[in-house]
């Protein structure tokens, strides 16, 4: 029996540390600091999110008048309803307070409260732009995760040529080839799939509803996919190729497992982490929708709300959206580093 | 019979600028409970046949010649018999361990999983038997719950040890197994292993630049220069007088105080190995022996015996050989 005393482990020690207590309770410390760092990051967005917003160029009442004959007098009055004949400060300080409420103020354009309108066009983007990031972070990922195992193999130059590609085209660009192809048609074929909006315009009820509704995803959904799953293959693929080089793949190797239970019992664990934080980032741009698909689409989401916004301009709309797009990305991030944190042992005691 | 017979094995790397013939015709044999130590500079093909033993070699890696392991030709072995034998029958302590654990998963499970994947144990038949590993290579049992980021670097090549003898394989190939450790902890680890293998009549094939520390702990050395074994024979006479000239320098050789890597200089040894794709002609070793003659860049050298039980690949070990 052996037994060389181990010189960097006293023997008292030898019940084990206490357990779980001192890394969890360095975890929660680590997680508060996290949302410490993005309440700061979310303040000063309000706060930039109102100079930037008064120093863009245009009045936006004369803007709102456009076309329309109105009096200076009643442009003044117009003004004071809306606050912008205050000083700059009790502006500022009216801001900060409504948005503390969550009052994102009026529409100009819509004439209604901002919060209403985003309100409804979440639930959409959510559809749509949930839909979409699933797919394409599953398909990338399995993608990734095979080409990067078998480099250089056929299935490999396939994959990683298709989602280089899918990767340069623009996504307008994309989007409407697939509405000609498939919504239009060419020729003599028919187009298949309604293009327009998220639902017929006398959409039945109950499952032919759901139905309806899957049809008018596919397009929108397909564009959205093709153009960003390229990302989590392409990550995925290069982060498994560092570890497939990695001395304890040749050992997992040498005991003896299967090929397919190196992979996902060593190579794939470790890939996986970095690939986190891009899948929690990406989770945060979810809510911003996805600007081009909705607008190609007319899809009734928030990325939509928010080109209107810019197009008219109607500030506070954009005001709103925007912020709302800024804090769900921030808090996304503080997430991935924080669920990061969580899986990865060599940070997680560090 | 013996337990590990290579014969004429050779290991080409087919690469992009040409190939490098890494090992050149090596025979070698080893008794079950034996132990053999296998020296040489970086670069001499060393580590190459300890993976070619288990076609552990990446997919540009040609190998030729025998390698018969209980008699079981190991290079031709379907697949599903080759993961039979890995570990099982003989396991390999890696050169640079530092990085042979799974940076995310336990030690215990690490350590367990070769009796898991070879349905030698039951979950918790493989706990117990972590913990009595553990305690064999001088670690406590909670450590099985340890990152491998949480454990010293010698403490981390205990738990390859304690992983190399999990399934009490009859087989042990150990690269290297003490390179990256301090003074101190290499002495440790290295009267562990020998202890183990001692202790459980498992034979070994150490692998190491350092021809004292192999002479220690193996009945055989074995010499490789450029791909050739250049000296073979009972370790303590290949150390005390070697007859071939590089061998003479290797033994002669220090470890270089304050590099953690120990790489040695060899005495008297001017220049470097041979790049393997631009190898010498005749004796490799000849742009760079002290005692070269005129014929020694176009001989045919080879291993020639040089002693009882020895053999040498220099025309002077011959010449002495044919004296006597
Ligand atoms: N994958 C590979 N592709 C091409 N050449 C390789 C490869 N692996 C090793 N070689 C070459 O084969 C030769 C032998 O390498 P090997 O690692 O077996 O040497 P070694 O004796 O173990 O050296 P060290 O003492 O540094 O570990 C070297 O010239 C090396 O450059
Ligand atoms: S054969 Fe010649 S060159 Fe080679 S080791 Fe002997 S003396 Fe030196
Ligand atoms: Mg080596």
């Amino acid at each position: 029996m052996t037994a060389l005393p181990d010189a960097a482990e006293p023997a008292v020690q030898a019940a084990g540390p206490a357990e779980e207590t001192p890394s969890s309770r360095g975890m929660l410390r680590y997680a508060l600091s996290k949302a410490g760092g993005a309440l700061f990051s979310i303040a000063m967005v309000v706060i930039g999110t109102f100079f930037v917003f008064r120093l863009l160029p245009g009045d936006p009442v004369r803007n709102l008048a456009q076309g329309r004959n109105m009096t200076p007098e009643q442009l003044d009055l117009e003004r004071h309803r809306l606050g912008l004949d205050q000083s700059l400060i009790n502006q500022f300080f009216d801001f900060v307070g409504d948005t503390l409420r969550l009052d994102l103020g009026t529409s100009y354009e819509y004439k209604r409260p901002v919060l209403d309108l985003i309100g409804e066009r979440l639930g959409p983007t959510l559809l749509l732009a949930g839909t979409g990031l699933v797919i394409a972070v599953s398909l990338g990922l399995w993608q990734g995760i095979h080409a990067g195992w078998r480099h250089g193999s056929r299935f490999d130059r396939f994959s990683t040529g298709t989602s280089l590609v899918l990767w340069s085209v623009p996504t307008f660009w994309l989007g409407l080839l697939l509405m000609m192809v498939f919504g239009v048609g060419i020729g003599p074929i028919p187009g298949l799939l309604p293009f327009r909006g998220s639902e017929s315009i006398d959409a039945p009820d109950g499952f032919a509803y759901v139905l309806d509704v899957a049809a008018h995803m596919v397009l929108p959904c397909l564009t959205l996919v093709a153009v960003v799953y390229a990302q989590y293959l392409l990550v995925m693929r290069s982060s498994l190729l560092e570890e497939v080089s990695q001395d304890y793949i040749t050992v997992a190797r040498a005991k003896g497992l299967r090929d397919d239970d190196v992979r996902r019992r060593h190579a794939v664990p470790n890939a996986l982490l970095p690939t986190v934080t891009l899948v929690f980032m990406r989770i945060g741009f979810v809510v911003g929708g996805a600007v081009t698909v909705e607008t190609i689409f007319t899809w009734p989401g928030l990325g939509q709300l928010f080109y209107e916004a810019v197009s008219v301009p109607d500030f506070t709309l954009m005001q709103g959206t925007f912020l709302l797009i800024t804090v769900s990305v921030i808090v996304m991030n503080t997430l991935a580093d924080v669920v990061y944190h969580m899986i990865d042992p060599r940070v997680r005691s560090a | 019979m013996s337990l590990l017979e290579l014969d004429d094995v050779s290991v080409t790397y087919r690469i992009a600028s040409g190939e490098v013939p890494a090992v050149r015709g090596v025979s070698l044999s080893l008794d079950a409970g034996a132990a053999l130590g296998v020296a040489g500079e970086s670069g001499s093909g060393k580590s190459t046949l300890a993976m070619a033993l288990l076609r552990l070699l990446p997919k540009e890696a040609r190998v030729g010649g025998r390698i018969l392991l209980d008699g079981d030709d190991v290079l031709t072995m379907k697949w599903g018999r080759m993961r039979a034998v890995r570990w099982a029958e003989a396991s390999i302590v890696f050169q640079g361990a530092q990085h042979g654990l799974n940076p995310v998963r336990k030690i215990g499970d690490q350590i367990a999983e070769p009796l898991l994947t070879h349905n030698l144990a039951k979950p918790d038949e493989a706990r117990r038997r972590v913990t009595e590993l553990l305690e064999q290579v001088g670690l406590p049992a909670w450590r099985a719950r340890s990152y491998p980021h949480e454990l010293s670097g010698g403490q981390r090549q205990r738990v390859m040890i304690a992983m190399a003898l999990a399934c009490s394989p009859r087989l042990i190939i150990a690269d290297e197994p003490t390179t990256a450790l301090d003074v101190m902890v290499q002495a440790q680890v290295l009267s562990l292993i020998k202890e183990l293998v001692a202790e459980h009549g498992i034979s070994l094939i150490m692998i190491s630049h350092d021809l004292s520390v192999l002479a220690d702990v193996c009945d055989q050395l074995a010499v490789m220069y450029a791909g050739r074994l250049v000296e073979h024979g009972p370790s303590r006479e290949v150390f005390r007088e070697a007859r071939h000239p590089y061998s003479k320098a290797l033994a002669a050789a220090f470890p270089t105080v304050g590099d953690p890597g120990s790489r040695m200089a060899p005495k008297g040894l001017g220049g470097d190995p041979p790049d393997p794709m631009q190898l010498p002609g005749g004796c490799s070793f000849h742009p760079r022996c002290p005692v070269a003659v005129d014929g020694c860049s176009t001989l045919d050298v080879q291993l020639w015996p040089a002693g009882p039980g020895r053999t040498a690949a220099c025309v002077h070990a011959r010449a002495e050989e044919e004296v006597s």
